[in-house]
């Protein structure tokens, strides 16, 4: 029951923009220093320190960037399908502006996750592009992001824009995990590549904690960048409240 | 508005202006056509690209046909009439989905076994690319029509709405093209159609929902 | 250091020019991305003061 409580609390504080605003306004001179620490600390742990796959060679490291990177693009749509749905039940304006700042960063991720994947694919299948199922997966994903941004752009009211594009990444939602069963299917039907780039054989710890650590980084370096956008947002939005001429 | 009512005023509408039902039904078969044209009108190349061929271009069409579905409706006032009225937009919503499928989905099903055989599908595919198109257009229809309610007051609609629609129409169109392949190379395919079915009933049943939804955002109430 | 030499880091085996555009482009990307992302709350505060200025000073 306390949990609950604890929950809705934060549910109605965080919900306000004010509240919101001070709240950020106090954490991110901490999450920023620690985000980039942490990626820090991953990637050169996975470039330099962490051993050499004895299949793949040097191009492995790739995943320390990549796996990270797919990962916070997959999780970034999942955060805007529930704002969505959030803002659908409730109307709540906080999710209509956390929707607007997790699309551009969660749309660089999957860019990334599909360029490191292409550049990996050259070592390890000869060949820039495959049309294997992660790599197509990821591309819809950023297809997906491309049209969310498509439509926040398209709509002159931000209000309106928001809920729009909370309603697109609710149905998008559902949209991938069917995507992600057809993919499989559809590889399997066509019998494509057979060398996976990740998975496979399970991985040693010595390998695993950079990557775990690197995907902590990232995941933290899109918290500050969604914090960013929705401060801006928010401020634009409420500049003839006062609570934001008391601010400035 | 009831079921009845709105589905007997769409077909009504549709009679007076019969080019929208032939319209999307023309590009069809013009976009399958300029494929051998392309390509290679050798019959073994034709037979295997023929099952993604059919699909993509029943997709595109499906998909500009949709872009329409609320326009007329938006621009004479009688979608806001219905946003204000006091009852629920899903019974109105499905009708018209479902009288849209009919109108411009159903052509284009009739249309896919001749247009499978001028590809030179095998005989034993072509009855099964007659029952996925069948079972995935009405899918097509209720995903682009959430697209068309996003999109309804915006005045640059038709690229827009492929932007956001074209994603979402990759599973209907791995899972209806494969399974003519599937057929085309004699393995079991009623999973696959069974999968197509479900998906056109969870489509039908969800999203008059989102539609309603879409189409309350875009009107800004 | 897992390699022996840093030549030997920055040569990756054969794999050197693989990894390190990947990481080269991954991280102009993300760099962009939140050197944007904080450049437009900093914007949005200045436009707000100029705006709030501007009524105050009846201009």
């Amino acid at each position: 029951m306390m949990v609950w409580k604890t929950l809705t609390r934060w549910y109605h504080q965080l919900g306000s923009p004010r509240y919101f605003y001070r709240f950020s306004e106090v954490l991110l001179p901490w999450l920023w220093p620690i985000a980039l620490l942490t990626t820090a600390v991953g990637l050169v742990w996975g470039l330099a320190f962490a051993p050499e796959d004895y299949q793949q060679g040097n191009s492995y490291r790739i995943i320390f960037i990549h796996v990270p990177a797919a990962g916070g693009a997959l999780l970034g749509y999942v955060a805007m399908g529930v704002a969505g749905l959030v803002n659908l039940v409730w109307r709540m304006k906080m999710a209509e502006v956390m929707i607007k700042a997790i699309a551009p960063f969660g749309a660089v991720l999957a860019a990334i996750a599909l360029i490191t994947g292409a550049i990996w694919g050259k070592p390890t299948w000869g060949t820039y592009w495959v049309w294997d199922a992660r790599l197509t997966s990821m591309l819809i994903m950023l297809f997906l992001y491309l049209g969310v941004m498509a439509l926040i752009n398209a709509i002159p009211d931000p209000r309106q824009a928001g809920r729009a594009a909370g309603l697109l990444s609710v149905v998008g939602v559902i949209n991938v995990v069917i995507v992600k069963y057809s993919v499989e299917w559809w590889q399997s039907l066509h019998q494509g590549s057979t060398i996976k780039l990740t998975g496979g054989s399970t991985m040693p710890p010595e390998m695993l904690t950079p990557l775990l650590i690197s995907m902590l980084g990232i995941y933290l370096l899109f918290a500050v960048s969604v914090l960013w956008r929705a401060r801006a947002e928010l401020l634009w939005r409420e500049r003839k409240s006062a609570w934001v001429k008391e601010l400035v | 508005m009831s079921f009845t009512a709105t589905m007997q005023r769409e077909l009504l509408l549709a009679w007076r202006r019969p080019a929208e039902i032939i319209n999307p039904l023309f590009f069809f078969v013009m976009v399958v056509a300029l494929f051998p044209l392309g390509v290679s009108p050798r019959p073994e190349l034709l037979a295997t690209l023929a099952p993604g061929v059919v699909w993509v271009a029943a997709l595109l069409a499906v998909l500009l046909s949709v872009d329409g579905l609320f326009r007329a409706d938006h621009d004479s006032g009688a979608l806001e009439q219905l946003l204000t009225a006091p009852q629920s937009l899903y019974v109105p919503v499905l009708a018209k989905l479902a009288a849209h499928w009919m109108l411009t989905g159903l052509p284009l099903v009739v249309m896919a076994p001749l247009l499978g055989y001028m590809l030179h599908l095998p005989e034993q595919a072509i009855g099964v690319l007659f029952i996925a198109v069948l079972l995935g257009t009405p899918t097509l229809v209720a995903i682009g029509a959430i697209g068309a309610a996003l999109t309804v007051s915006l005045r640059s609609g038709g690229i827009l709405l492929s932007l956001l629609v074209l994603p979402l129409y990759v599973p209907v169109l791995v899972f209806g093209a494969g399974v003519v392949s599937y057929a085309a190379k004699g393995l079991p395919v009623s999973g696959v159609l069974a999968l197509l079915g479900a998906m056109m009933l969870a489509s039908f049943t969800l999203a008059p929902a989102a539609v309603a939804a879409g189409l309350r955002i875009s009107s800004g109430n | 250091m897992y390699f022996e030499s840093f030549a030997a880091f920055l040569q990756m085996g054969t794999h050197g020019p693989f990894v390190w555009s990947a990481y080269g482009i991954s991280a102009l990307l993300v760099v962009t991305n939140m050197w944007l992302a904080y450049r437009r709350q900093r914007l949005v505060l200045n436009e707000i003061r100029r705006l709030t200025r501007r009524d105050q000073g009846g201009l």
